[in-house]
């Protein structure tokens, strides 16, 4: 009787221990104390950021959207907003997510697993420096996050400095449209950071009562806005000089805008005014070069 | 001649060929008049609406240079040219649906049916995500390739419409169009997986359908695949009387039932192509319009077809007046209104009627 009773205590015993040597790494990377050391950034941001700041190298995920600085490259990639892989996100024992606001679904799974995340929102241009301070006292490196943000700030502070006093043009933002055509316009429209930083590099919204995040636009707004500088955003890689050349042309159909007339439509390109990390200030100094040339 | 009946021949298309003299011939007339004033008018007036106010006078002004007359430019860039799209596309979606619903005898066919939008849809879906750039006529990437996706799901109907020739039935067919078109949409999700988050943004929208085309080279370069379209369809009225009641019973009154099928098939695969490439996949027109006409008119295909190409370039100029308008100075995808009005039209009508 003993003998059986030592028996299923034992079996017991040894199933609590399969059981626990099975529980989700991450439950155990709760109770860690001390700063995160294994940190998956599912955005393109933050994980500029946490470069700038100097804990890059704590990165063992990232996101797929993910491709600056170049040391981004040798790391895994778990998909993205719409598609994160929660497997592989899981198999990397992450010991800190950054997620954005709205993936809802995989915060729920990140609190099941027991593994500490940042939520990432995101507004407009103050945000920036306010994110990247308070992900650097999240991850434990609050002088490298305090020193990016300043000189952020620094580098801000001097463009709006040299614009200031300057007319601000009305200035068409836009963020897309259909290639070779002027189909499905897509512009600033009053909220954003892209916005932010056109006010900032001197220019006024031409859609700025809208106060939308972005608008589509009929040819028919254009021509009633009557912009007085157009500026179009190409992300990725820089556009073949005729490409620019045709793109900008396609304009011309629009005779009557000052925009148009005055030959002040500019072309773009560049990961820096998708991603609203510290190459922001990049993207405020190509728009203020463009409206306010030196 | 495409379809031959006997002049002795007895039944139901006899009766109506008779029927189509006398007052009921000058019945058909009135009402074809009375759409064409309405199509005509709202080409005519809808160009005058818009968020901005114009002045005509000015318009027409030509003692005002073009690059400084906004009313000129508002009118014959931004509102002209989406009208008479409007006028194009509406026309070619509801003759598709017509010839689609006779053809497979099913009142749910439509222009999306048989996959032809969906093609269209996916040559646009793949230009937009892998950036392309290349231009012919003054047509962007996108109408090009959204023509060359809706010839290639055009070539799989008419291959449908062969395999008919060995004994498949209209219901194979009817079925092969929609395992096609569930094909085709399961690569246009799979392009849009590839797509980043701008692009996918961009192929949303454009499946939302927009007339805004901005300049006259699309449309006229539409006017070729819609012309032969329009073409092969003014054959059909007779022809689609009788199929609609059968195919052995269109045989058996002289008509050589293969090749008028795919006449049909690739007039209304080629007006939903041109189309669609214009415009996007603009819902609902194709299914709504042939009802409501048949609800107004009867079932005879010599009124149904021109007074649905008529009503169906009416509805659309008017839904794309409201989608223009209703949120001024933003715009709602004409795709929205067209279902947001035409659905509760369609119940009234069909309520009214039982």
């Amino acid at each position: 009787m003993t003998a059986t009773v030592v028996r299923s205590l034992r079996s017991t015993l040894r199933f609590a221990l399969i059981l626990l040597a099975l529980l989700p790494v991450p439950l155990r990377a709760q109770t860690r104390t001390g700063a995160p050391q294994r940190i998956v950034s599912l955005i393109p941001a933050t994980t500029e950021m946490l470069f700038a700041m100097g804990a890059g190298s704590r990165l063992v995920g990232i996101g797929n959207y993910d491709h600056f600085p170049p040391e981004v490259e040798k790391i895994v990639r778990v998909g993205g907003l719409l598609d994160p892989n929660t497997e592989l996100l899981l198999s990397l024992r992450p010991d800190l997510v950054l997620v954005y606001d709205s993936q809802v679904e995989l915060k729920q799974q990140l609190e099941r697993a027991g593994i500490p995340f940042f939520n990432y929102v995101h507004r407009g241009l103050p945000d920036v420096t306010e994110t990247m301070r308070a992900l650097g006292d999240r991850v434990g490196a609050r002088p490298g996050a305090e020193a990016a943000a300043a000189h952020i700030e620094q580098r801000l502070g001097a463009i709006r400095a040299r614009v200031a006093g300057r007319p601000a043009p009305r200035t068409l933002l836009v963020f897309g449209r259909e290639p070779g055509s002027l189909r499905q316009i897509n512009a600033s429209a009053g909220v954003g950071f892209l916005h932010d930083v056109l006010l900032l590099a001197g220019g006024a919204d031409v859609l700025g009562d809208l106060g939308k995040q972005s608008a589509m636009l009929s040819t028919e707004m254009v021509l009633a806005r009557a912009p007085e500088v157009i500026i179009e955003l190409h992300y990725g890689a820089s556009l073949p000089r005729e490409s620019i050349e045709r793109e900008r042309n396609v304009w011309n159909a629009l005779a009557s805008v000052p925009a148009v007339r005055s030959k002040k439509v500019f072309l773009l390109s560049g990961d820096e005014f998708v991603v609203p990390g510290p190459r922001i200030v990049l993207a405020a100094e190509q728009l203020a070069n463009v409206l306010h040339p030196r | 001649m495409p379809a031959v009946s006997t002049p002795r021949d007895p039944g139901p298309a006899r009766a109506r060929h008779e029927a189509g003299r006398g007052p009921a011939r000058r019945n058909v007339r009135g009402s074809l008049v009375g759409f064409a004033v309405l199509a005509a008018a709202a080409i005519l007036l809808a160009p005058l609406v818009g968020s901005t106010a114009i002045h005509l006078g000015r318009v027409f002004d030509r003692s005002i240079p073009w690059a400084e007359n906004l009313d000129a430019q508002i009118f014959f860039i931004a509102r002209l040219p989406r009208v008479l799209a409007a006028a194009l596309v509406g026309c070619a979606l509801a003759l598709a649906g017509v010839v689609f619903q006779a053809l497979l005898r099913n009142p749910l066919a439509s222009p999306d049916t048989l996959g032809v939008s969906a093609g269209a849809s996916l040559g646009a879906m793949v230009a937009i995500t892998f950036n392309a750039s290349f231009t012919a006529f003054g047509l962007s990437p996108v109408t090009i390739a959204s023509f060359i996706g809706s010839l290639g799901a055009l070539t799989i109907v008419y291959g449908l419409a062969i395999a008919r020739r060995r004994g498949a039935s209209t219901l194979v067919l009817l079925l092969g169009g929609v395992a096609i078109q569930a094909l085709l949409s399961a690569v246009i999700a799979f392009v849009q997986y590839l797509a980043d988050f701008a692009q996918t943004y961009r192929n949303v929208r454009w499946l939302m359908g927009s007339l805004d085309v901005v300049s006259y080279a699309p449309i006229v370069a539409a006017l070729l695949p819609l012309g032969l379209a329009f073409i092969g369809v003014a054959m059909l009225p007779r022809v689609l009387d009788l199929l609609s009641v059968g195919s052995d019973s269109a045989a058996a009154r002289g008509v050589d039932v293969v090749r008028m099928e795919r006449i049909a098939l690739a007039s209304a695969s080629l007006a939903t192509g041109a189309a669609v490439s214009l415009a996007g996949p603009v819902s609902f027109i194709g299914i709504i319009v042939p009802h409501l006409v048949r609800l107004m008119v009867g079932a005879n295909h010599r009124l149904v077809l021109p007074a649905s190409a008529l009503f169906g370039a009416t509805f659309l100029i008017a839904c794309d007046l409201v989608a223009r308008t209703i949120i001024s100075p933003l715009e709602l995808p004409v795709g929205i209104v067209t279902a947001l009005v035409g659905g509760p039209v369609f119940l009234w009508l069909l309520f009214r009627r039982t």
